[in-house]
């Protein structure tokens, strides 16, 4: 087997697992440092974002301010030590970028230019029109390219993580060109995976969003935290699933049921002007405005279309030039997926998967519990977005927390001696496993898209935007069912060269441990609070849940869940007020 | 409209023929797929075997160009309303190795993309902490429409230049250097030229416009090449009159 090494590892080539190796080759120029990634860093899911990242940078602006903005935003469940270094470090790292390069909208004196957004009392989402993701994305990946220091093994799919003496030291992992197993070993891993948005059907996210981190973690032994928060992002195109940026509605837009009525104003969250309002209306936080969409859904409020229920999005009033200037992807994406101009109609929308609030547990550094393991991004949970993270917040997120994590894993990985030796016969089992389960496997019915489907229909009926005990219930045990089935897959395609099947049958492997831990976090929440609405338990409970969920893996499959306390400094719970 | 679609998808498995073959799927028709749905309908529900890229499905990413009837083309931005009930033939982009089926290999083009220097290159860097370097919007307005390459490759597939040399830089790593030597904030323009006219191409560029016309993101490659064989010339020029340098 091929065996190469270096000192540390960072899986994931989107914004956050890119800031983190520019942060070691900074911090330890001396130390080699590799990014593994299954696709081109380019490629990675931070390119989509769309509206812009938060940092306080104007003089009538706060660090409080954003401080308190996301505390309550995230409904108390976020750790006020982390959240107030990152509103910190915030406007530092942003600034790095703009130095980097980063195209940022400005001023009309050259200064840099800031929007509105959602949840947010002042103006300070930095945005690169509605391009922000991929202008981030690929000016990190090109500023990336000057460090020497940087090396990368580009679509490599890693499918094990290499624990030895109680550390984790590396990875195994797929060269995808040649379906060649390697290791690699580390003296320190930093997972920066993303989310996990495909084990929904209708999602914001792209298909290589499946939680591989998450679970590798999980398996490894790292507990993930915070597993019941998922984030519906009130404005997706019906059957794509793609996103309309907040933007559009920080802008000026208009939600709209199928009276033409501004229906937001009928759930606390305010009165209608003409003019967007901080904390109000179109501008309250996601969580409430995907979940005033089903309560008009219910009132039978909505459109109907092939594709479901769905309200309108109006940015007409805007008109043109500021749309082609502040929202020229809005427009082409309209153009080329529904067929209408936004200048002239009304955009169909309705709630979508979005954004995982949860993930692998970590320190304020990145560090998880498991020495040598480390974190960052979406696939972590620091914890800064709580109950319900506020948009703009996560691209933000990525640079402080994988600047924060490169730094410390670099420190750690300074400090070690070398990989252990066991760990070869680990990687030829996981080789082994991989021919054995995968591509030599004889027999087996069971086909990756309908497995899929049904773990897909299954996450939709019981951790959508409204859950319930009985029918969390009947999901854990569905799913129990689905992994055993797992085991009886079969693949048509078993060849080594860039087998994508293979890489199929193991993201679905892990969307299955993942989905897992997202039903049994939500079944033993029994409160309501931030993205997790239970009809049984209306109401938030500070007595038994102003505590974080820790989801470990057991034995026989199903993961237990543990509690830890919330960090509270300067803003003790209170309630969530928008629209005044 | 007909109910199904033949689409032909070119294969190519290493392991088991030396020579590419095509393969035909009849798949549902719908009017909102794009080409893209239907491989993955092949993918899911046919044959589990057939190799290609894909993430976004929002034509953002740049992982999912191919050859649809000929033309290089995002698969997750072509509808196939736009052929039916003409049959649809799907094919690698030509001008790069076929590792499998519809997947090519870019390493070339990731070596190239490194060559031009895409970072911001000054003399004195001002630490973070000082505050932004200004920009104003018609300066930000000179380099943006450079800065919308996704890396998508169509334009080095369309180009005739690449196809014939292959060691032409190519049009969307030139559109990238001139995204940073338009830039304000860089220093680095020098620099850059050395590198692009080290390289044979840009001159051979016989401004054919084939790169712009495929850009589905409106980067324009062939304007960019364009100014920079301009920037060259008159440098080039400068030089033999003032050897001592132009900056
Ligand atoms: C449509 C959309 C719009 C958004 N808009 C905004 C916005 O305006 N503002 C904001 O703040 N946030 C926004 N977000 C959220 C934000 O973009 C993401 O949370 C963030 O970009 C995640 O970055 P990341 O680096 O953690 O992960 P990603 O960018 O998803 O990168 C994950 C990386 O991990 C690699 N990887 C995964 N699994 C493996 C494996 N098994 N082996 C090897 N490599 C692997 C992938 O190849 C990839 O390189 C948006 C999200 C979406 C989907
Ligand atoms: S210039 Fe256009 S066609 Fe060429 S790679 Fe960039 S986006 Fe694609
Ligand atoms: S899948 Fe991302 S551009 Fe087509």
């Amino acid at each position: 087997m091929d065996l190469s090494s270096c000192d540390v590892l960072v899986v994931g080539g989107g914004g956050a697992g890119l800031r983190a190796a520019i942060a070691v080759a900074e911090t330890h120029p001396r130390l080699r440092v590799a990014v593994i990634s299954k696709v081109y860093p380019m490629r990675s899911h931070t390119v989509s974002a769309e509206g812009g990242a938060a940092a306080v940078i104007k003089a009538e602006d706060s660090l409080d301010e954003h401080a308190y903005d996301t505390i309550s935003g995230g409904d108390w469940l976020c750790d006020q030590d982390a959240v107030e270094a990152f509103v910190r470090e915030a406007p530092e790292e942003m600034l790095r970028l703009e130095h980097w390069g980063c195209p940022w909208n400005r001023e009309r004196d050259g200064h840099i230019a800031v929007r509105p957004f959602g949840g947010m009392k002042v103006e300070r989402t930095w945005f690169a029109a509605d391009k922000t993701g991929f202008h981030l994305l690929h000016t990190l990946f090109q500023t990336t390219l000057k460090y020497d220091a940087i090396q990368r093994y580009d679509e490599f799919f890693v499918t094990k993580l290499l624990v030895g003496e109680g550390r984790c030291q590396g990875v195994v992992a797929i060269e995808l060109s040649t379906g060649q197993v390697r290791a690699i070993t580390a003296n320190a891993v930093i997972l920066c995976t993303g989310g996990c948005g495909k084990i929904f059907p209708f999602t914001t996210n792209a298909s290589i969003k499946n939680g591989d981190g998450m679970a590798l973690a999980y398996r490894a032994g790292a507990p993930l935290k915070d597993m019941e928060f998922v984030q519906y992002h009130p404005t997706g195109l019906p059957f794509t699933g793609i996103l309309i940026t907040e933007a559009a509605r920080s802008e000026g837009g208009w939600l709209l049921n199928k009276d033409g009525y501004r229906y937001l104003q009928d759930y606390e969250l305010g009165t209608p002007t003409p003019k967007p309002v901080f904390r109000s209306m179109e501008l309250g936080p996601r969580d409430r405005l995907s979940q005033c969409f089903v309560k008009e859904q219910e009132k039978g409020r909505t459109l109907e279309g092939p594709y479901g229920h769905y309200v309108h999005l109006d940015i007409r009033h805007l008109g043109e030039k500021l749309i082609d200037k502040k929202l020229p992807f809005v427009r082409e994406l309209c153009l080329k997926y529904v067929g209408i101009d936004p200048v002239k109609e009304m955009i169909p929308v309705r709630p979508v998967v979005h954004y995982m609030m949860g993930g692998i547990h970590t320190d304020i550094h990145g560090a998880t519990p498991l020495k040598g393991l480390y974190a960052a991004g979406e696939a972590a949970c620091v914890s800064i977005n709580g109950a319900n993270r506020l948009g703009s917040n996560s691209l933000t997120e990525i640079l402080v927390f994988g600047a924060r994590a490169g730094k410390a894993a670099a420190a750690f990985a300074a400090e070690q001696a070398g990989a252990s030796p066991s760990l070869v016969a680990q990687a030829h089992d996981e080789q082994r496993r991989i021919e054995e389960r995968f591509l030599r496997k004889s027999g087996g019915k069971e086909r990756i898209a309908t497995l899929r489907a049904e773990m897909h229909q299954i996450m939709e009926e019981s951790a959508g935007i409204y859950r319930t005990e009985t029918v969390l219930k009947e999901a854990a045990g569905k799913l129990k069912r689905l992994q055993e089935r797992f085991q009886d897959l079969s693949l048509d395609d078993r060849s080594y060269t860039f087998n994508t099947e293979l890489t199929a049958a193991l993201e679905l492997s892990y969307m299955l441990d993942v989905a897992q831990t997202i039903v049994h976090s939500a079944l033993e929440r029994r409160e309501s609070r931030g993205s997790h609405q239970r009809t049984d338990y209306p109401q938030r409970d500070d007595e038994r849940f102003l505590a974080h969920s820790l989801a470990y893996r057991a034995e026989e499959g199903s993961p237990r869940i543990a509690y830890r306390p919330v960090t509270i400094t300067r803003w003790p719970p209170g309630k969530r007020v928008y629209g005044r | 409209m007909p109910s199904t679609v033949a689409l032909t998808v070119a294969r190519y498995r290493p392991e088991r023929e030396s020579e590419p073959t095509f393969q035909t799927y009849e798949i549902p028709f719908r009017k909102d797929w794009v080409v893209l749905d239907a491989l993955n309908h092949v993918k899911d529900e046919l044959d589990g075997s057939l190799s290609f890229r894909w993430s976004c499905r929002m034509g953002v990413c740049g992982s999912c160009g191919m050859k649809v009837n000929g033309t290089p083309k995002l698969t997750c931005a072509t509808f196939l309303s736009d052929y039916v009930p003409a049959p649809i033939r799907v094919e690698p982009l030509d001008y790069f190795p076929v590792v499998r089926d519809l997947v090519v290999d870019l390493t070339d083009f990731m070596r190239k993309l490194k060559q031009v220097k895409p970072w911001i290159i000054r003399t004195e860097e001002k630490p973070p902490a000082e505050g932004e370097y200004l920009q104003t919007p018609d300066q930000l307005d000179t380099y943006k429409q450079f800065s919308m390459c996704i890396n998508c490759m169509l334009c080095y597939s369309a180009c005739p230049i690449y196809g014939l040399e292959p060691s032409f830089i190519g049009p969307a790593a030139i559109a990238l250097a001139q995204r940073y030597n338009m830039d304000s904030r860089d220093e680095g323009a020098a620099e850059r030229l050395k590198i692009l006219s080290e390289h044979d191409g840009i001159w051979q560029c016989t401004f054919v416009g084939e790169c712009t016309k495929v850009c589905p993101k409106h980067v324009d490659p062939a304007g960019a090449i364009q100014q920079y064989k301009l920037t060259g010339a008159t440098r080039w020029v400068k030089s033999l009159l003032l050897p001592w340098g132009t900056r």
